[in-house]
């Protein structure tokens, strides 16, 4: 029992200082043209991972399973220009008639 | 072009607020996964409370769950949150005040409260980011305690389909971002970049490393 508290609290003291140094350090402070470029990027590059690895991951696998169909339905409702709610709900009930089916 | 006009912490709560329904989702079946996997009801909702970061929350878990060792639990957990790292960079410049309001407002940053304020070009809309995630916090903390406490009734989160709806909340985070050539290619690369890492590095890693795509996003 005591490890998992351990792990609970090494885990959530570590997030918090990783959040916290950068607008500690950083703060109100305008970063450099150079690092500009660099970070207005770094948006679409994590989003992108998290897209691939959140729809195709599993563990250390990389998986075709019944996700894709939920992705593809969010993919046809933002063509469609559906709000976010719409999005989900509709990648999430794909996802869930497609493993109640095959 | 004319200023819009200033946006208001409620604001941020109000267009996250799908996310937040997600989250709450995400939340109840940490919970539950927590409880099943022996950990009592408090561990998870305390969890929940300091870490905030949901995928860290479920590596640790599910790596617990798995008999692995507590060094591989912390470090895949923190490796996943690495990732915080370059994005208080990113808001650094935007939230300013004394330290100790930019140290509580830092922790307010999650993926969606962090997408949901960007305003493109590298910018990012203070008030939008902690109006979304107290929201999120909420939503997180809450939906941990009734799956911690309760909840076996619910379905699991894959037959609700929950483990879809975080590749397309993602999906619509990103969709509005990617309208130029440069950031739809660094977006196809990053998730290129972390597939291929997937079968040969600890959770977590992938992510990391598929920010250098902008990097190389950069230099094209």
């Amino acid at each position: 029992m005591s490890s998992l508290w351990l792990v609970v609290g090494l885990v959530g003291l570590g997030t918090v200082v990783i959040k916290a140094a950068g607008p500690i350090l950083l703060g109100g402070r305008p970063l450099p043209a150079r690092a500009t470029g660099i970070v207005e990027l770094l948006a679409p590059a994590l989003l992108g991972a998290l897209v691939a690895t959140q729809a195709l991951g599993d563990g250390r696998a990389v998986v075709l399973d019944e996700r894709l169909f939920g992705l593809a339905a969010a993919g046809i409702a933002l063509w469609w220009k559906a709000p976010i709610l719409v999005v989900v709900v509709a990648a999430a009930a794909a996802a869930a008639l497609a493993r109640a089916v095959m | 072009m004319d200023e819009p006009p200033p946006t208001r912490y409620r604001d941020g709560a109000r267009a996250v607020a799908p996310f937040a329904v997600a989250v709450l989702g995400f939340g109840v079946s940490f919970g539950l996964l927590a409880r099943v996997g022996g950990w009592g009801w408090l561990a998870p909702i305390v969890m929940s409370a300091t870490t905030f970061a949901g995928s860290a929350q479920f590596a640790a878990a599910s790596i617990l769950g798995d008999r692995g060792t507590l060094a591989a639990a912390v470090a895949a957990a923190l490796l996943l949150n690495t990732r915080y790292a370059p994005i208080g960079v990113s808001v650094a410049p935007w939230l300013d005040g004394p330290r100790w309001r930019r140290f509580l407002h830092a922790q307010l940053v999650v993926d969606e409260s962090w997408a949901i304020s960007a305003r493109g070009e590298g910018r990012y809309d203070p008030r939008i980011l902690v109006g979304a995630g107290l929201l999120l916090y909420v939503a997180w903390v809450a939906g941990t305690a009734v799956g911690a406490l309760g909840g076996q009734a619910l379905g699991g989160p894959t037959t609700l389909g929950l483990d879809a709806a975080f590749p397309a909340l993602f999906l619509a985070l990103l969709a509005p971002q990617v309208r130029r050539r440069k950031p739809l290619f660094v977006a196809v690369l990053g998730g290129t970049i972390a597939l291929a890492l997937t079968p040969f590095t600890p959770p977590g890693v992938p992510i990391i490393a598929a920010s250098v795509a902008c990097l190389l996003g950069v230099r094209r």
